[in-house]
């Protein structure tokens, strides 16, 4: 143990530095790293601190004792609120920091009008303080040392994980990562849980530091404040940002507070957080990080050439025979939007193997119908069998993890993830669960199949539409999906480019993957298609072998109005 | 548990309908500029209770007329409130980092009211608090009953404003889709300032109604913030009827709450609205 040998005094502002780096570090293990800011760090800090400061100043429980409880209680707390939070939809980023500042004066108000605490005040004077150095204010440097590093160490952790990488996703497309494979609800549970708990645990000392404890001075706009503030000023998409803003903020606070000024000191710390959002939004951790990967991507883009590893693709796809069987089995599925027939009892069969193309005018139900087999809407009714298994009311990660995978019409890559991550994503979330490592590996290989492994370290926002397409489809292979559906993916694209892009889905067939093709590029619906299937008005107008559909009396009609011949 | 009598019931619902009426002056501007200039503006508190001060110095030490204040703190506020969205369009900040970036102006307005006026608490002594009126056994304070009048009166007024006049259509096309709105003519960036303006002068309003009634003190600020944003939230983004109304159920409920349970429960009813109603309806918040 680095016990060092300093006066109180050091000991003592040092203690004050950890404990703000562990309350920052845990409040961006679910917001900084998912992008749902919580207000309501105050409040399972305060959860934390009244837990400590009633079983060991009112019940003479030994301290030691209450840290498990001080850390389980807001745990549970922060869950049974995600429970229901994250359950609605529309609950997000703005209205979640809202409810959670809201928690804050629910809790103060409950502590105050209740015995937990009831308006005086709880004293801890009277509790042992554990003997871990010679003095108290060692102890708790040391203790707060200790929780700093597990903090620390778990936020570190947390990132080189797969719930690292999902909540990063999440940020950045939260429906999209849902969509690839991430258990968005889940994650965000586990997150916001690991973030309270760490919070009350850093409470549980703090009571016995101050030793007594108050409602107003515990539950209030400070610590939210405070805590937001250090990480957007270190960075939040970092997991050592808000340790490195805990600490510049720590010391400015004591700078300016040591010359009795707390009220100018509050005045800096909001010009601090005003000029942090406007001018580095990014944090300086952020910063930095850009400037590096910048240099980073000019050496490479230099040094090397494009790896030819395209043949070592892995081979879990096993080239499976065409069939013929149904892979696929829709019958009588209905979507409506407020009494819009979107889907308006579709019946179709997708075989095992075949490339089957949606044909259909503006507005006849085919983007809703890749929506909802891939469970980004849910259906009213009806039924989609996959593989044998009922996929209506499973939610879209499960259907991702089934073996589906889609791409965009308007594609969403996520923005801050790099080429090579976005694809790694899908590796590690689709079919088989692989570590963040091996998906990385595999990624590189689906990058140098769709002939992007020279941009694998830029960002998706400086990929060209053709790119960006293919890394679409890079992103949707990348699960090695059974059957994947294609949303336009070539609308935008010049001639020459629809043909290479023609080209790479010929390629992902003879890989055994099954394709649902919806396009509008008719030659090339035509020319890649086994049979057809239009749709008009949320209905199947027609379907059977290309060439026989499209010389069909009704399905001219559909797309060309009446037909005088 | 006893129910109290039915006067101190009606007597505590009407304490909630002029509490409720101030929620919704307060949501009003905070609604509009959420909803159509996608600023979530915490600092409009900060700017409510710097208007509440500044009311309070002109009258109190000042001698003017509380309502007479209006004057120099409504084109005060409006010009705050003008500078503040500016300097937020200047760095095209995100709604989520608009309420960081008004997180910490707040934090700089409260500091800046506590190094003039102290952390003291203030009331204005106005000729105003005096005047009740009276019918049966209910009383009706003159400053709370000005309140809700004119919040009833703003809220009408702004919505008749965006719906019959075309700088009220142009406002809501621009909050709908900016680029297609100036596309065919509408100066956004003007219109948002002149909007950030008048949510500005709003808080102003607030403010000297604040000060009518309520005494002051700088940490105040946020004791407002998670009722107001329910009001506002409950009522719907951008509609300038529907804070009112969901803030005069929020202000009765919690009357209601502190008449029948006791006064320090009040802060929990706003809160366990919002949740009932997220779980209820979840499509519609």
């Amino acid at each position: 143990m680095p016990a060092l040998r300093l006066p109180a005094f050091y000991e003592s502002f040092l203690y004050l530095v950890l404990h703000w780096i562990v309350l920052a570090t845990s409040w961006n293990l679910l917001s900084g790293y998912s992008g749902y800011f919580s207000f309501g760090h105050g409040a399972f800090y305060g959860a934390g601190v009244y837990t400590t400061a009633v079983l060991a100043g009112k019940m003479d429980v030994p301290f030691a004792w209450t840290l498990p409880a001080a850390a389980l209680l807001p745990a549970l707390l922060g869950v049974a609120l995600g429970a229901i939070v994250f359950r609605v939809r529309n609950v997000r980023g703005e209205l979640f920091a809202l409810l959670t500042l809201a928690v804050t004066f629910v809790l103060a108000t409950i502590v105050l009008n209740t015995p937990i605490d009831g308006g005086p005040g709880v004293y801890l004077s009277a509790v042992a303080v554990p003997s871990l150095a010679p003095t108290a204010s060692g102890s708790f440097y040391l203790m707060a040392l200790a929780l700093a590093v597990v903090t620390l160490a778990i936020a570190y952790a947390v990132t080189k994980m797969r719930l690292g990488v999902g909540l990063f996703a999440i940020h950045d497309d939260e429906d999209a990562a849902e969509v690839m494979g991430v258990p968005t609800y889940r994650y965000k549970l586990v997150a916001f849980g690991l973030s309270c708990g760490l919070a009350g645990l850093a409470g549980g000392i703090q009571a016995l530091f101050v030793s007594y404890v108050t409602s107003n001075g515990t539950f209030n706009i400070t610590v939210p404040l405070t805590v937001v503030l250090m990480s957007v000023l270190g960075g939040t998409r970092h997991w050592a940002g808000p340790a490195i803003g805990a600490t510049v903020i720590t010391i400015l606070l004591y700078a300016s507070t040591a010359a009795d000024q707390a009220v100018a000191g509050k005045a800096v710390v909001g010009a601090i957080l005003v000029g942090a959002v406007l001018f580095m939004p990014d944090g300086i951790l952020g910063l930095a990080v850009a400037r590096l990967r910048r240099m980073r991507a000019a050496a490479s883009s230099i040094a090397q050439a494009p790896p030819a590893y395209a043949t070592r693709l892995p081979a879990t796809a096993a080239p499976r025979a065409r069939t013929g069987e149904p892979l696929v089995v829709v019958r009588g599925l209905r979507k409506s939007f407020r009494g819009v027939r979107a889907l308006d009892g579709v019946d179709l069969d997708v075989r095992e193997g075949e490339i089957l193309g949606v044909l259909g005018p503006n507005g006849s139900g085919k983007s809703t119908l890749i929506n909802v087999v891939s469970g980004h809407y849910r259906a009213d009714a009806g039924s989609i069998v996959f593989a044998g298994r009922e996929l209506l009311h499973l939610r879209a990660h499960r259907i991702a993890r089934a073996g589906i995978a889609r791409t965009y019409q308007i594609p969403r890559p996520f923005a801050h993830m790099t080429v090579r991550d976005n694809v790694a994503l899908t590796a590690m979330f689709g079919g088989e669960a692989l570590d963040p490592g091996e998906a990385r590996a595999q990624a590189g290989e689906w990058l140098a199949f769709t002939d992007l492994a020279a941009r694998a370290d830029a960002l998706p926002g400086d990929l060209n539409l053709h790119q960006t397409k293919f890394l679409e489809l890079a992103r949707a292979l990348a699960s090695r999906p059974r059957l994947v559906l294609l949303d336009e993916v070539l609308s935008g694209l010049t001639p020459g480019e629809i043909d290479e892009a023609v080209e790479l889905i010929r390629r992902i067939r003879a890989r055994g993957t099954t394709i649902v093709l919806v396009e509008h590029v008719m030659r090339v619906v035509t020319a890649l298609s086994d049979r057809i299937v239009v749709l008009d008005q949320g209905r199947v107008l027609a379907e059977g072998l290309a060439d026989d559909v499209m010389s069909r009396r009704e399905v001219a009609i559909a797309y060309l109005g009446t037909v005088h011949a | 548990m006893n129910l109290p009598s039915g006067t101190l019931l009606a007597q505590s619902a009407l304490s909630g309908l002029f509490i409720g009426g101030l929620y919704g002056l307060i949501g009003l501007g905070l609604g509009l500029s959420w909803g159509l200039l996608h600023v979530i503006n915490l600092a409009h508190f900060g700017l409510a209770f710097l208007a509440a001060y500044v009311c309070y110095q002109l009258a109190s030490v000042g001698g003017m007329d509380p309502l007479a204040t209006l004057a120099i703190v409504v084109p005060l506020c409006f010009a705050l409130g003008v500078a503040m969205h500016a300097l937020l369009m200047r760095f095209r900040v995100s709604p989520l980092n608009s309420l960081l970036a008004t997180f910490g102006i707040t934090a700089i307005i409260e500091a800046g009211i506590q190094s003039v006026w102290t952390a003291d608490f203030r009331k204005l002594e106005s000729s105003y608090a005096a005047q009740k009126f009276r019918i049966g056994e209910l009383f009706l304070p003159l400053p709370e009953l000005l309140t809700l009048a004119i919040a009833v009166a703003l809220a009408f007024g702004i919505w008749a404003a965006m719906r019959y006049t075309d700088l009220g259509k142009a406002m809501r096309a621009l909050a709908e889709d900016a680029p297609v709105a100036s596309a065919f003519g509408v100066n956004a960036r003007m219109h948002a300032l002149l909007l950030a303006g008048v949510c500005g002068a709003l808080a102003g309003v607030a403010g000297v109604c604040l000060a009518l009634t309520y005494t002051l003190t700088p940490a105040q600020i946020y004791a407002w913030v998670g009722v107001v944003f329910a009001a506002v939230m409950l009522g719907g983004l951008g509609s300038p009827l529907g804070p009112l109304a969901a803030g005069i159920v929020i202000g009765v409920s919690e009357a209601l709450t502190m008449a029948v349970a006791s006064p320090s429960w009040a802060p929990i009813v706003s809160f366990t609205i919002l949740i009932a109603l997220l779980l209820v309806r979840p499509g519609k918040t």
